[in-house]
């Protein structure tokens, strides 16, 4: 028999696949196609004070392996969130659900995380200090080590559930951020969000993007995110959420050896709408072949000395 | 939605750039104006085509080659298989065509207005077509909307074939509705010289195709819409240019 339980500061899953946020909307759309309760947990579309419409389309590229997304954080605001869409999410989802919350400011920060906190379905705080796609806020409170610090906690002082900061790879040296996070009370690291990159039209000579630069993700990332989670699990002590071009159990297993205690998994569910179901049930078969009995034995497995 | 697997009967050139593919497979929950999201290999992001025909157990596409997804699609053979996600977007509603609903499709526009003419048909409404082109080597199905009954017209731009101009030169018929698909400024000239309401299909670039990016969304008079959910369809009287 394997064993796929993991824990994430005393919050137990009955697997380490996750749903990553802004790819699996509030989960109707992918419960209408499966019974999304076989999921660890999911993290629903970051959700900021105001509603926002996000940036003029087009907001998606294709690239090699992978897209391009600058959605800048659409989302219909807290108010909504918590008295429209927690509510028709428990419906669906009868597990604990990761709120992602993002913010233009350390008070709206806080203020989002307070009110989050106290919903009885959420399970674990993500704090997106890590999105590429919207000016003045989101990365830049991700990409220096004080200011990753200050929203910290700001958030940990107004909140009881576990708070994972979700950390930026556009920066020279994560490490030193998820060391900041911990520092300063994080419960653990949420990594990797999306890469900053761009497309060019050929034929009008112009961005593919309105907002001319865009996340990347899918496999392309996978190793860059992988090296990533491998550093901050050098550094950090907390557990670490990991992502970034997660596609098949395998890559789950690669990325717990690396270090992380639980995965998510974004841009697959795009293309493959059934994607993170189909992870959930590889996952004891690809155990038993690599003689893998609790998946919590092999987190940081890869390590040695 | 569903996801199916499709397998190709026929892919043929029907004109310039412009293929027609038969597929055999499930169409349960298919309706005119919806659209299917094609997996294809080597692409990462599924391509989204209009539902040009079905019946309960084949799909027949129309596409115009583009890029690199849509030349490979035209050379595939009969026989191979095509993932799709189907059942996509809310489709046109028949409802408020009164009885003379016309009918104005552009370039790649056209397909979706193919089944439309028959689901109206089929509710006793004889519709009116206008078929647009560049030109008349990329011109297709004017044959195919007569045979349903459809009085139809066809302009070209450059005058090779049929009237010469748009769509709108065309539009001086007396009509009770209409549905249009096609380039955007063909939608925004079709909405000026509209003289009733209408229902308007849109394209933008799409993540997901099924609602849960929030990748292809636009403003419109009643809130923020995703166009492969809450569209691509969208009516005259909600539409922000
Ligand atoms: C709802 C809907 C219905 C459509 N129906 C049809 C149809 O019936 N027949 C037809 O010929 N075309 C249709 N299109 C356009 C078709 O999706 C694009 O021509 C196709 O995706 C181009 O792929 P490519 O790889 O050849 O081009 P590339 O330009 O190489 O594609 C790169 C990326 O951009 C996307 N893209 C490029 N052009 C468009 C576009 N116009 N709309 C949306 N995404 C685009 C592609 O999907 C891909 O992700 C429809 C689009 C939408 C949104
Ligand atoms: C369309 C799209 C929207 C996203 N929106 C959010 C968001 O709202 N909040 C957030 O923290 N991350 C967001 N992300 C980042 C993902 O959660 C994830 O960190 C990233 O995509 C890497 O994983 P992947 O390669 O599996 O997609 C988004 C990603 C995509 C593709
Ligand atoms: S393409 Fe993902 S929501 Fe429309």
């Amino acid at each position: 028999m394997t064993n796929t339980q993991v824990t994430l500061s005393g919050l137990t899953l009955s697997n380490p696949v996750i749903p990553a946020s802004g790819t699996f909307g509030y989960g109707y759309e992918f419960a209408e196609i499966y019974d999304i309760n076989c999921l660890g947990s999911f993290s629903f579309k970051g959700t900021t004070r105001e509603p926002r419409f996000g940036n003029e389309p087009p907001r998606i590229a294709e690239t090699a392996s992978g897209m391009l997304n600058a959605v800048g954080l659409q989302n219909p605001g807290i108010d909504k969130v918590i008295s429209e869409e927690l509510p028709k999410l428990r419906k669906v989802f009868r597990k604990p659900v990761v709120a992602n919350i993002s913010g233009f400011s350390i008070d709206e920060y806080a203020e989002c995380c307070e009110r989050i906190d106290k919903e009885e379905g959420v399970g674990l705080i993500e704090v997106n200090i890590s999105c590429p796609n919207v000016h003045c806020g989101g990365m830049s409170f991700g990409t220096s080590p004080e200011s990753a610090a200050e929203v910290t906690r700001a958030v940990k002082a107004v909140t009881s559930k576990p708070v994972y900061m979700k950390l930026s790879p556009n920066v020279t040296d994560i490490a030193a951020i998820a060391k900041a996070c911990e520092d300063a009370g994080a419960d653990g690291v949420s990594l990797i969000n999306t890469l900053m990159g761009m497309r060019i039209d050929l034929r009008h000579r112009a961005p593919v993007l309105r907002n001319v630069t865009g996340g990347l993700s899918g496999p392309a990332v996978f190793p860059v995110a992988l090296r990533m989670v491998w550093q901050v699990y050098e550094a950090v002590r907390i557990p670490i959420i990991g992502m970034g071009g997660v596609a098949c159990a395998e890559d789950v297993i690669e990325m717990m050896l690396a270090g992380a205690t639980a995965v998510e998994v974004g841009a697959a569910n795009l293309v493959d709408p059934f994607a993170s179901k189909k992870i959930v049930e590889e996952l004891p078969r690809v155990m038993e072949r690599l003689h893998i009995e609790n998946l919590t034995d092999i987190i940081g497995g890869a390590h040695h000395g | 939605m569903y996801n199916v697997d499709f397998k190709i009967i026929s892919n043929r050139k029907i004109a310039k750039n412009t293929f027609e593919m038969t597929l055999s497979g499930d169409t349960r929950g298919i309706a005119p104006g919806q659209f299917v999201n094609l997996k294809l290999d080597g692409f990462y992001l599924r391509r989204p085509i209009s539902v040009c025909d079905y019946t309960p157990d084949t799909l027949t596409l129309i596409y115009k080659v583009v890029g690199h997804g849509t030349e490979a699609m035209s050379k595939m053979a009969p026989g191979e298989t095509l993932d799709a996600l189907t059942g996509l977007g809310n489709g046109y509603d028949t409802s408020r065509s009164g009885d003379r609903p016309l009918l104005i499709g552009g370039g790649a526009g056209v397909p979706p207005m193919y089944v439309l003419a028959k689901k109206l048909l089929a509710e006793g409404k004889k519709s009116t077509a206008i078929l647009g082109f560049n030109s008349a080597d990329e011109a297709f199905y004017e044959a195919e909307f007569k045979a349903l009954g459809c009085e139809t017209y066809v302009t070209t731009a450059d005058g090779s074939y049929g009237i010469r101009g748009f769509v709108t030169d065309a539009m001086d018929l007396d009509y009770t509705y209409f549905y249009t698909c096609g380039p955007e400024p063909m939608l925004r000239a079709v909405y000026n010289k509209s003289v009733t309401s209408g229902q308007f299909s849109f394209e933008e670039r799409m993540g997901c195709g099924f609602g849960a990016c929030m990748g292809c969304t636009c403003k419109t008079k009643y809130g923020h819409k995703r166009i492969c959910k809450d569209g691509p369809v969208l009516t005259r009287e909600e539409i922000v240019w």
